[in-house]
């Protein structure tokens, strides 16, 4: 019997599709020719059945040594671009790094890593690599305190979601993420535009949006992701208007009806969806009928072969998507004994649908009642003026704390409106919201930060 | 506009957002008969410290609690500027 064939990033390459290609602001690289070619300096040998760290300045090159190394490395540990230093010894150490790729050694040369590999922009290679095993793939949780957990996914799980919710082969596809492809949801485009025969375009960290969005049009970009957070700038930008895609999807966050909206409105001929999927749980499902929320019947056992149920209002899944482990000495446990993933994503059940209230980590306590801020972000986000919000918790004397929102409008702040839609607001939520949900004050801001994972930061929770 | 007139004022908006009925205020008239919860205080505290820059109850660690209308206006009027 001969084992499982194992298929490997470079089997969807063949060059019998033309035109494909990879690109930045700065570079465009041919999708078609690049298995005759290395970005390794053909050292790819070298890392034969390593540990090898993946850190590369920009996502064109880690693209590119994804595509090289997958089927040649043992573990492939996805670094994304604002790994703090403080984290990288524990790193190296929990995935039992042996090799690091990067086209920053000066950056490495202290990590006690002897095998160090540049990285740069492909030339002609001598020898082609050969799928020699499936490659263990190591990402990194984005949650904003403390260090990074390393998951390990296999090709197979990462791209299970795909060929279900994705364009067929060689439909010439241009795929765009807001994400870092560095990232769970970012990896996810970058598979599809590999795997589906297309193409992609990468973001630029500091690029002005103004400035992505005509890259995104000149390059024909059809189908693009990102989170809710993402699409909102966008929608505030005005940049919109030059931009067709004819797939918009959101993940990352909760995507309220406001946001949906917005989008449905902004792209008219767009289809758009938006997806749960997390770096642990990897792709539960997609959405795509135009509401906020999930149908019911995609609690149990679905056709795709991923099995979910709600326990103590938590979401947990279970497939052959989700992360196999955490990786390291101390890690704990992914699933429960049933292998299922508790997401910590907490559901509510209204009318045979169920809804995103927000993460059982961020509650505030209000007086001994309990309060996600993001239930109130989607009532606020209903107010037409309204772009963006985020709740949050407040010191109080009274009763520990209370919520109070910062609130960005659509047409930029217009003092002499301003009290006049602050008092529209708190209308809606009292109509909408029991009295300890609604926010004790409105603040008007000119931005809200998101994170360099494209969520909405919230410092507080 | 006095310290005493923005408490009352705010009080007046948030009785109207609570749909409470206030009674007349006075300074003997008990924070309790005011008909405010305690979600009401913490929501008028946290305004009126937007306003005026300031949270008596906060800011000093043994404050007691005021019980009249009239202990709460001393408690803002009498912070040190």
């Amino acid at each position: 019997m001969s084992p499982r064939e194992v298929f490997a990033l470079r089997d969807y390459l063949s060059p019998d599709l033309t035109g494909r290609t990879i690109s930045d602001a700065r570079h465009s690289v041919s999708l078609s020719g690049i298995l005759q070619q290395t970005c390794l300096i053909d050292r790819w040998r070298e890392l034969s059945g390593r540990s090898v760290l993946l850190s590369t300045s920009g996502q064109l090159l880690a693209a590119l040594a994804m595509i090289e190394l997958d089927g040649v490395a043992r573990r492939l540990l996805l670094c994304p671009p604002d790994l703090k230093d403080d984290h990288i010894q524990t790193l190296i150490n929990d995935a039992d790094i042996d090799a690091i790729v990067t086209d920053q050694p000066l950056r490495w040369s202290n990590a006690g890593v002897y095998l160090i590999v540049g990285a740069c922009l492909p030339e002609r290679a001598r020898a082609k690599p050969r799928t020699e095993r499936a490659t263990e793939w190591l990402m990194l949780t984005s949650g904003t305190s403390g260090a990074p957990k390393i998951v390990g996914h296999t090709l197979e799980g990462l791209t299970g979601a795909i060929g279900t919710d994705a364009p067929a082969r060689g439909d010439g596809a241009v795929w765009a993420t807001f994400y870092d492809i560095r990232r769970y949801g970012g990896l996810q485009i970058f598979l599809r535009a590999v795997i589906g025969g297309g193409s992609i375009v990468l973001s630029e960290p500091g690029e002005p949006l103004a400035d992505h969005v005509a890259r995104l049009s000149a390059r024909g970009v059809t189908h693009i992701s990102g989170t809710p957070s993402h699409w909102r700038k966008l929608l505030m930008s005005g940049a919109a208007s030059s931009f067709s895609p004819r797939y918009v999807r959101l993940s990352g966050e909760i995507a309220d009806q406001a946001v949906l909206d917005g989008l449905a409105q902004a792209f008219p001929n767009a289809s758009i969806g938006h997806a749960y999927a997390s770096t642990e749980a990897g792709v539960g499902f997609a959405v795509n009928d135009g509401r906020a929320g999930f149908p019911a019947g995609l609690i149990g056992q679905n056709r795709d072969g991923v099995e979910m149920k709600v326990v103590d209002g938590s979401l947990r899944i279970r497939s052959k998507r989700t992360a196999h482990a955490y990786i390291g000495a101390n890690a704990a446990a992914l699933t429960d004994a049933d292998g299922f993933v508790d997401t910590g994503d907490m559901v509510e059940l209204r009318d045979d649908r169920y809804y995103f209230v927000g993460r059982r980590g961020g509650i505030i306590n209000i007086g001994g009642l309990k309060v996600h801020p993001e239930e109130i972000e989607a009532v606020i986000n209903r107010h037409a003026d309204v772009r963006m919000s985020r709740a949050r918790s407040r010191k109080s004397p009274i009763t520990g704390a209370i919520v109070v929102a910062d609130v960005v409008l659509a047409n930029g702040t217009d003092a002499s409106r301003s009290e006049a839609i602050a008092r529209e607001i708190l209308s809606v939520c009292r109509a909408a919201l029991p009295a300890h949900k609604v926010p004790a004050t409105i603040r008007f801001v000119e931005q809200l930060d998101v994170t360099p994972a494209g969520k909405l930061a919230r410092a507080d929770a | 506009m006095s310290v005493r007139l923005k408490i009352f004022s705010a009080m007046q908006q948030i009785a109207e957002e609570q749909k409470v009925t206030l009674p007349q205020l006075q300074d003997d008239l008990s924070l309790h008969e005011t008909g405010f919860d305690s979600l009401a205080f913490a929501i008028l505290v946290a305004r009126l410290e937007d306003e005026l820059g300031v949270d008596p109850f906060t800011l000093a660690e043994d404050a007691a609690f005021p019980l009249t209308i009239g202990d709460f206006v001393r408690a803002y009027e009498n912070v040190p500027a």
